[in-house]
């Protein structure tokens, strides 16, 4: 493979736990809820992951990732939907919890020396004639199954959110919860469902990191994805498409690193592990006046 | 000395980077800014102190660790600022621009501890160590309790005349409460009011990694903060954001932490226990005010 080759394998394999765990915070965020909990989710999934892909399957890895994931976002809809409590507080509660617990747990359950205990991994599937188009084929179509999943749910998502009448009441929650309401829509229902949804969603991204690329669980291995998938929802300005493509170039710009690498370029590596934050920085100042959040985002009337 | 009072002064000494940063932490969600960044502003306030403690000592004596505290105030300000005024300009939500901006001083403090700042054998990943005139007093002989608890209890007495008994103050409190208002009513420049706000907070945050340096590492490097800064969160929330609260929270945090560092050493009950104490505490006050039917703090919109 050609540096360019890798480099662009590199920005679809750094994309996919943000694309799923950016998707399905776009569903949450589009019905008002900002679930600043996903990097709770995330590190939930991660462990469920691990400990469920132990059993020697990786799609039941990938089933305990899910579940675990939706059950950190439960406890966030119990704390921000039903007693409607601050969300940007209760998420970031939820993500230290998780954080805590999923170090706490992996300790008891597998030693302090957190030897790096191996699970069965997920390895490429080439995917026939795809995967031989030029330059990007490899990149796209030589990937983990997992990957191939979040392909199918991009234009899945779109489409419910924009095609069906259960989207449209989605939106209008996110928009304006009283008229929602107002107008015979479960706007809680939309709310919890959506959340448990970016759950999902979450945990699944959490399992990608475990099972589809470390091959082992360590501590803090979410690394702050949950906070930068928040940003690429802002990037993608809360559109599946735009946040799908929020997330792959955010992979590109981390992926640079390797692209560097084998240019041999002296650069603190420092630099290219601080890159994406810098770019999500400037991505964030540079979309600046045309991101359009949805209007009931965060808040929720006192009376409904 | 028993091994009572080492824990008991071990505790105060966890507890002032926690007291400084809650303050920093309570200060900005009064004014309705959501300053996540207390952890990438404490870095930058330890860089700061770091580097001016050891290019300064020779020059300035004993006077060098106010110049480093005032530095690493600074220091806090300027990390703060980027977001400040990413969020003034340019609309950009600082819950997120801050999380960035830890991870980047996390960074940061990475490459400058295997660089330009790595001591002189280039063997450690961390600096020389602080000359002894360039560290804060200890409080007690044979503990490690230095002045910095004093600093801490001192900031949280004025931040709490601030609050109380200023007009500044009291624009931050209304800014925080409703924007809308404020403006409205109040006549009070929102805009302005929060990007100050925003620039103190990340100052008290810069101050408490000074005190760490200056008071008990003596040196940066990687790791230096266990997570103060997210902590803080915590801190602030459970004191109701009340600056002389934060006192008392901040030393229950610091007993709690060092207690599990404890239990880890005698016991091996991991210490990240700790964190999951904490978000309990905090999930437990935000029920709590939920359930007596009001907000735990003011929500500012982003305009």
């Amino acid at each position: 493979m050609s540096a360019f080759e890798t480099f662009l394998e590199g920005a679809v394999r750094t994309a996919t736990p943000l694309g799923f765990a950016a998707l399905g915070e776009t569903v949450a965020e589009r019905s008002g809820v900002i679930n600043i909990g996903l990097e709770g989710a995330i590190i939930a999934g991660a462990f469920g992951g691990f400990v469920a892909a132990g059993s020697g399957s990786v799609w039941l890895g990938f089933a305990g990732s899910m579940v675990a994931g939706i059950l950190v976002a439960a406890l966030f809809a119990i704390f921000a939907i039903r007693i409607r409590a601050d969300q940007i507080i209760t998420g970031t509660a939820i993500s230290l919890l998780c954080l805590g617990l999923t170090a706490t747990l992996y300790q008891q359950m597998y030693g302090a020396t957190g030897a790096a205990l191996s699970i069965p991994t997920m390895s490429a599937m080439e995917l026939p004639l795809l995967s031989s188009i030029p330059l990007f084929g490899r990149a796209l179509f030589a990937q983990p199954a997992i990957a191939y999943l979040l392909y199918i749910m991009i234009p899945l998502v779109w489409w419910w959110m924009y095609r069906t009448y259960e989207g449209l009441a989605l939106r209008a929650t996110g928009e304006d919860p009283r008229a929602a309401v107002a107008a015979g829509i479960p706007a809680r229902k939309f709310q919890t469902m959506s959340v448990l949804f970016g759950g999902a969603m979450g945990g699944i991204a959490g399992g990608v990191l475990v099972i589809a690329q470390a091959g082992s669980f360590a501590e803090g291995i979410s690394a702050g994805r949950g906070f930068i998938a928040i940003a690429i929802v802002v990037l993608g300005r809360w559109h599946p498409l735009g946040v799908a493509a929020a997330a792959l170039i955010f992979g590109a710009a981390s992926a640079l690193q390797y692209f560097f690498q084998a240019l041999g370029w002296p650069v603190p590596y420092q630099l290219f592990l601080a890159l994406p934050y810098v770019l999500t920085l400037f991505g964030l100042a540079g979309i600046a006046g045309r991101a359009v959040a949805p209007a009931g985002l965060g808040r929720w009337p006192d009376q409904v | 000395m028993g091994a009572e009072l080492a824990l008991l002064t071990d505790s105060l000494v966890r507890a002032t980077p926690l007291i400084i940063a809650g303050l920093a932490v309570a200060l900005a969600f009064r004014g309705g800014v959501f300053n996540i960044g207390a952890e990438g502003q404490l870095l930058a306030g330890a860089i700061a102190a770091t580097a001016v403690s050891l290019a300064g000592a020779p020059v300035f004596g004993r006077a060098v660790v106010l110049i480093a505290l005032i530095a690493a105030s600074l220091a806090g300000a300027l990390w703060a600022g980027i977001a400040a005024e990413l969020r003034r300009r340019f609309h950009v939500l600082e819950i997120i621009s801050t999380i960035m901006l830890n991870f980047i001083a996390i960074y940061f403090v990475s490459f400058l501890v295997r660089g330009p700042l790595q001591e002189p054998t280039h063997i450690y990943p961390q600096t020389e160590s602080l000359d002894t005139v360039a560290r804060l007093p200890v409080l007690l002989p044979e503990t490690r309790l230095h002045f910095g608890f004093v600093l801490a209890v001192g900031l949280a007495v004025f931040l709490s005349w601030i609050f109380r008994r200023t007009a500044m103050g009291f624009r931050i409190r209304a800014t925080g409460a409703s924007p809308l208002v404020a403006r409205m009513a109040g006549r009070i420049d929102v805009s302005r009011t929060s990007f100050l706000v925003f620039l103190f907070s990340g100052a008290l945050a810069g101050i408490a990694g000074g005190i760490e340096v200056t008071g008990v590492t003596f040196a940066l490097y990687e790791n230096l903060s266990p997570g103060y800064g997210y902590t803080a969160i915590a801190v602030a929330l459970i004191a109701g954001l009340n600056p002389l609260g934060v006192i008392a929270s901040g030393i229950f945090f610091g007993v709690l932490e060092t207690g599990a560092i404890a239990l880890q050493r005698e016991f091996g009950v991991p210490s990240s226990i700790a964190s999951v104490i904490e978000a309990v505490f905090i999930l437990a006050a935000l029920t709590l005010t939920a359930v007596r039917g009001r907000q735990l703090l003011g929500r500012a919109s982003a305009s």
